[in-house]
Parts: C-alpha cells; structure tokens; sequence
C-alpha cells in the first residue's frame, strides 16, 4: 500500500471513530441535564437514576472522544505535513478557541461526574451547563477548519506556493462554516437521540422489568425531545447545503448526484450504481427535473456534470453518491419515525392510552437506533471525499500534502488494530452497563463512592 | 490586533513563552498523572489496593483537564510554527505515534476501571493497560525532547523529506526518557502524600524518596551526558542565563526531600513542583529561541504575524474562562487536606 493510501485510511480510521465520541460529547450532557433538571423539578428518583446512567455514559465516551481528537490534531499534521505547514497559520485560531472549549468542557465534566457528593444539587445541574455548552461549541469551532478546507480564504497565494497576507479571522469566518456546523451539530444530537431511544425502546418492548417501565419511558422522551426535534430541521439545513455546494463544490455536487452530463432540467438520481467510465448510473430512480429544481429553484437550471472537470479532478462518485443515499435514506427515516412517534404520543395522551403499548413504534425505533450514526458517518463521508482530490479545495491535492514517511501502513494497522479494541471494549463495556442499569436499582451508582 | 505595537520579532517569542508555560503546566499536572499510573502499575505490598484506590481517587476528576496542556501545546505549535510541526511530525513519527498509543491505551482503561467496575467486575487487565501506558508515553515524550534538543534532527534543503526513523532515538533520549518518568513519578508520589494518610501515606512518602534518588542520578547522568553529547546545550544549561535558574532547580531536590522526610507534605508539594519547573525552565532558556536544534527557530518557523497576534489575543481572554474555572475544580477536589485517613 503506497503512503498516499495508507494515509487516506488512516485518517478515515481516526476521524470516523472520533466522529462517534465526538458526537456522544456535545449530545449526551444535554440529555444529562434534561434529566437531572426534572429530577430537581419533579423529585422523580427515575430521572435522577438516568441522570446518573448517562453521565457515567458520557463519562466513558468523552474520554474516548478526548484521547481520539488528541491523535487526530497529532495525525494532521503526522499525515500530511505539507498541508499543516501550508494550512496551520489559518486553521490553527479555530483550533486554539476550540482548545479552550474544550477545556472548560473537561474542567466541568470533572466537576459534574465527581462532584454528586460535594456540591448542593442546584450547583452540580449548574456545572452541567458549560459541559454541555462547550461541548456544542468546540465541535462548531473545529467544523470551521473543515469548512476552510472545503473553501479556502484569508490569503492569497505566493509564488512560492506557500499563503501570503495571511488573514486568520477570514479563515475562521469562512463562508462554509455557518451551515455545515449548524449541519454537524444538529447530526450529533440526532444520532445520539436516536441511539438512545433505540436502546430504551428495545428494554420497553421486553417489559422484562414492569418497574423500570417509567425510567425507560422517560429515557426515550428525553432522548426524542433532541433527537427527534432535530430529526425535522436536519433535512432542510440539508438542502441549503446542497444548495451552496452548486455554487461553490459543484464537482462535489455532481458526484453526489451522480451527474455526469452539465444539463438543464438535470433529474434527481435516488439509489443506483455510477460507473464513470460509461458516465452512467445504472439501476437508479429519475425525478425529472428534481435536482435543478433542487439546486437552482428552477426546474429548467443548469447543473454542472462531471465532466465539465478534468478527470483528474473528479471524486470519486462510486463513494460520494451511495454515501449521499445512505445519508438522506436515514434521514427520512429518521424523520418519518419522529412524526409518527410524535402523532402516536399526542393521540394517546388525548385518550389516556399509553403510548409504550405501541409494538410498531417501538420496533421502528429500535430499527432507527442506528440511522443517526450511520448517517453523520456517511455524511462525512460525502464531504470529505467529495472534497477529494483535494485536501483544500481547489489550491492543494491530498496526495501533495502526504508525509514522505514510507511506512504508513505500519502505523494504519497499529490504530486499526487499536481503535478496533477499543469499540469491541466499549460495546463490551455498554451493554454490561446496559444489563446493569435494567436490574433493579440498588444504587450501584452510588458504590464507587463507597468508603475507600 | 495591533501588530505595530510590537516588533515583529516580539510576537514569536510571546507565543513560544505560551508554549512553554503549556509545557510546564503539562509537564506538573499531566506529568503527575502519567506517574499516578506508574505507582498504580507497581502497587505492591499488603496496601496495593488502596494505593491503587488513592490513584484513582487523585485522577478521577482532573486527569483530562490536565491532559488538555498537551492538545494546546500543539495547536500552539502548529498554528505559530507550522514549519516545526511539520517537521516534527515527519521527524518523530514514530515516537509520536507510540505517544498517541500510550495516550490512548491510558486514558482508556483508567475510564474503563473507572467507571466499568461495577457492571463487569472486571479491574486487573485494565489497571495492567493503564499502568504500562503510563509508563512508556513518558518515557517517550522524555525522549522527544531530548530529541529537539541534541542537534540529530537536520532539516534536510528540500523539505518535506524523510528522515531516518530513529534518529531521535539519540543516546541524550535514552536518559531523558527515565528521566522524565522518574519526575512523573516523584511528582505524582509527593502529591499523592497530600491525599492520603497513615500508613498509605508513609508508603508514598517512601516511594516518593525512591524515585527523588533516581530521578537524582539520572539528572546527574544527563547532564554529564549534555557535556559529550551535546556540547551547545551544555554550554547554554551552564551559561549566564539559564545556569542560575538551573542551579536555584539543583539546590531546591535536597530541599523537597528534606521536607519530605520531616512530613512537611505540603512544602514538599511546593518544593517538588517548584524543582521540576525551573529545572524545565532552565532547559527551556537553554534551548531558546530554538525549536529544533541548530535548525528551527522560534523566528524562521514562525506563522505569519496577523496569525501569531490572533493566537496571542485568545490567550487572555481564554484565560480569564480558564482560570476561575481551573481553581474551581482544584478548590472542589484539590482544597481539603484529605488526611483523615478516610
């Protein structure tokens, strides 16, 4: 395996798995809170319970999220020297405010999973808030370096290829930025909502346990009030996305749409397979009309085909449009099952009926358990690769910017095995805690604190 | 930003002092951490669990906030010295690698035992992982340093090129690794005298003495080793400006160990901490204005200004969140004397 490919997995290794964490860090403490503030509300012991579960939760993932965003602001630059030496000086602010973020997030997280035995209740559901905050916002500030990548400003190019008059706050203001964080953050309170009430909707649909019944219930309210609600804004942050990649990616557009040909009236390709050696796409279905429409807001727009590109500038479609697919297949998904949980929450609560009985529901929640995380995985997937083969957009190709280290498949195999053991753990490791928390409460919580 | 405030030269140097002070603060509080693990890996004698129980207790609620240091020393260096970061990260990709493992491996199963416990009754393995991880990223971060400081890392005419995959692996490395895990370790046993009592304290006091003699005779032995090995460095740690503070550093181990033994813990604490960042700060005043030795400088790997004075003006705002926030978390979990021998 050359270093150039080596090195292109290695990053899709690193940064899908932080993607996870990542995602678990900025959802999960709102989830946390919600919890712990109806416990201080209502006196509910079942809140207070999943208060605990899910800071012990995101005890273990934020870690995990931490130790892997540490190698991913070591690997940028152990990767792909060239491009941090080029890029470092723009990027590097919304790094060093995230660092900051990230920071107070830490200091407080310490605070909150440690502190349930030193401070009053009110000042622990306090120090909950900056972990949520700065969780939220240091996964905003990071997206502005990407959102760089995807559309580079704040200098121009010397002669000597490296940037001049170098503008940093430019850099971090970028055009992309505002809507693929308000894209990013909004996946990561939807993947994680969704997570969760698959997880809590599978113990309901058992009934193993008729007396965790109210602390399951509660669990998938809370986890649909983030997830669910932004089940429904995601699709539309989306199609403003797409929108600005038209204008501003329009390769990456097209490969995402498989649109081969720049033509008017341009259909919107759902499912199928590209080839582009044919440039056609096979076993696909063709809303005529649909992607200019989409695009251009009208349905006779002019949308540019791959091969308004040099070829050696294509990404690569046979990745970009079945990730695009998997991507709004979940997400529809996501939002069907969010309008109908809602629809069958408001009908029973008007008859006085219990919307757990509701097998169906349950089941397509469980079977929507996964589709967050599997769309934030292919969504990325659909930037980052649709970015290629550049590693900025339009002024540095990837393979330009590869270390010359030439055993980077060495280094590739050590974090696949690494982070490899490390999920099997976790999952491990979760579904005790799972088994653990559905057995009847004997404040096992409370045990770590146990006189030492 | 007011770049004509400053001499241009002046902006490279305020942000190098910044990451220095990440060093240093890195090197006191994360350093302490990674030697918690160390005594955790060789807890032994009839009290091991409850050494190991202290550890945790110490860790649990400021290890990652203390690992923090590092991310910023990084962005530090890749936002104001994209040039030394590139090469570092070309020269040392290896041993920054193996770092990121023991990173990885550590704060993992300290999370996993944490907080796993309860649900798999499962403990051993992952206090093994994390007490092994916490011995070996020392050892390597120790040796990195060395590494920026021998001269063996040349920066060839035409970067990026390869560079030999052990050049940093220099004599200099392979004393300031144990080096540096024999500070870890001091720290982390002096620290742990203020956060446990009776016999659990004697041992730390005990332990912490241990590794003061070693941490001792491997100074002693770098510095002879600087003197054959790396003549500049020599010269500069013995010079006029870092000499005085590297010998108020040399003159303070007697005394933290002295007070150590009078069961002074708490001056102790001061002492050591005290010792390990002048003798830090010597080297780092010894090292200045280089980054990597004889190539890299603070002024000809610096970032444009426009940027360091961006990255510059974050830090006292950043602060100013940081610090009440940081003397919050110690004041909750640092404050109390927890000698009650709880």
């Amino acid at each position: 395996m050359d270093a150039l490919t080596a090195a292109r997995w290695q990053m899709e290794v690193s940064l899908s798995f932080h993607m996870i964490f990542a995602a678990v860090g900025m959802a999960m403490p709102f989830m946390m809170l919600m919890a712990e503030g109806r416990w201080l509300r209502t006196g509910d012991p079942a809140a207070l319970q999943l208060a605990k579960t899910w800071a012990k939760v995101t005890a273990v993932l934020f870690a995990i999220g931490a130790i892997s965003g540490t190698a991913l602001s070591f690997e940028l630059g152990l990767l792909w020297p060239t491009f941090m030496v080029f890029a470092g000086p723009m990027i590097g602010l919304a790094f060093a405010l995230e660092a900051y973020a990230f920071f107070i997030e830490a200091i407080f997280l310490g605070l909150y999973l440690y502190g349930w035995d030193r401070l009053r209740p009110s000042v622990h559901w306090l120090c909950g808030w900056p972990v949520a905050l700065s969780g939220t916002a240091s996964g905003i500030l990071v997206v502005s370096a990407n959102g760089w990548m995807q559309g580079p400003v704040g200098f121009t190019l010397g002669p000597d290829g490296m940037p001049t008059e170098v503008d940093p706050l430019a850099a971090l203001f970028n055009p992309a930025w505002g809507l693929m964080a308000t894209h990013s953050t909004l996946s990561t309170y939807q993947a994680v909502g969704f997570a969760a009430a698959g997880t809590y909707a599978r113990a309901l649909l058992r009934r193993g346990r008729p007396e965790r019944g109210a602390y399951n219930r509660l669990a998938v309210t809370i986890a649909l009030m983030l997830g669910g609600s932004t089940a429904l804004i995601q699709p539309l942050v989306g199609d403003l996305l797409a929108r600005r990649a038209h204008e501003a990616q329009p390769a990456k557009l097209a490969a995402m749409e498989a649109q081969f040909r720049t033509e008017r009236g341009a259909p919107l390709r759902i499912g199928g397979w590209p080839d582009p050696e044919s440039m056609q796409t096979s076993w696909v279905i063709e809303i005529p009309s649909g992607l200019s429409l989409l695009a251009t807001q009208d349905p006779q727009g002019e949308v540019l085909g791959l091969e308004a590109f040099p070829r050696d500038e294509w990404p690569e479609t046979r990745v970009v449009h079945p990730a695009f697919q998997v991507m709004v297949g979940a997400g529809f998904t996501m939002l069907g099952v969010a309008v109908w949980y809602w629809l069958a929450r408001w009908r029973d609560h008007r008859h006085g009926l219990d919307w757990t009985r509701r097998g169906w529901l349950l089941r397509a929640l469980i079977i929507s358990g996964p589709l967050g995380f599997i769309a934030l995985e292919a969504g990325w997937i659909v930037t980052e690769v649709g970015r290629q083969p550049w590693v900025v957009y339009g002024v540095m190709r990837t393979r330009d910017a590869v270390t010359p280290v030439t055993a980077v498949g060495a280094s590739l195999a050590g974090f696949a095995v690494l982070y490899g053991a490390l999920a099997i753990t976790l999952v491990w490791l979760l579904s005790r805690l799972a088994a653990s928390e559905q057995e009847p409460a004997s404040g096992e919580y409370g045990a770590r604190h146990a006189p030492l | 930003m007011e770049p004509d405030t400053l001499p241009s030269e002046a902006l490279p140097h305020l942000a190098g002092l910044v990451a220095l002070l990440s060093v240093l603060a890195y090197a006191v509080l994360g350093g302490a951490d990674f030697g918690g693990g160390t005594w955790d890996l060789f807890a032994s004698g009839p009290r091991a669990d409850e050494h190991r129980a202290a550890i945790g207790r110490a860790m649990g609620p400021v290890w990652e906030a203390n690992h923090v240091w590092l991310i910023f020393l990084i962005i530090i260096l890749f936002t104001g010295f994209p040039a030394a970061f590139g090469f570092l990260s070309i020269a040392l990709y290896w041993p920054f690698h193996l770092v990121l493992a023991g990173i990885a491996l550590r704060g993992a199963a300290f999370v996993f035992r944490a907080h796993g416990q309860a649900a798999t009754g499962w403990t051993t393995g992952w206090g093994w992982v994390f007490g092994a991880a916490s011995v070996i990223t020392p050892l390597l971060l120790g040796a990195c340093l060395a590494a920026v400081s021998s001269g063996e890392l040349r920066l060839e005419a035409r970067a990026p090129a390869p560079i030999a995959p052990l050049a940093w692996l220099s004599p200099l490395a392979l004393i300031m690794g144990p080096l540096a895990l024999s500070i870890c370790s001091y720290l982390a046993a002096v620290y742990l005298t203020l956060e446990t009592g009776g016999e659990v304290r004697e041992d730390f006091r005990r332990r912490a003495l241990g590794a003061w003699v070693v941490a001792g005779i491997l100074s002693i032995g770098t510095l002879f080793l600087t003197y054959a090995e790396a003549p500049h460095l020599w010269a500069e740690l013995t010079g006029p400006r870092a000499g005085p503070i590297v010998a108020v550093g040399i003159l303070l181990a007697p005394a933290s160990a002295v007070s150590l033994l009078q069961g002074r813990f708490s001056l102790a604490r001061i002492l050591a901490t005290g010792q390990v960042l002048l003798l830090l700060l010597g080297w780092a005043i010894a090292q200045w204005p280089y980054l990597v030795y004889p190539d890299l400088t603070l002024v000809n790997s610096a970032a444009p200004p426009a940027t360091l004075s961006a990255l510059l003006w974050t830090v006292p705002f950043g602060m100013l969140l940081l610090v009440p926030a940081l003397w919050f978390l110690f004041a909750v979990f640092k404050g109390r004397n927890e000698t009650g021998g709880r």
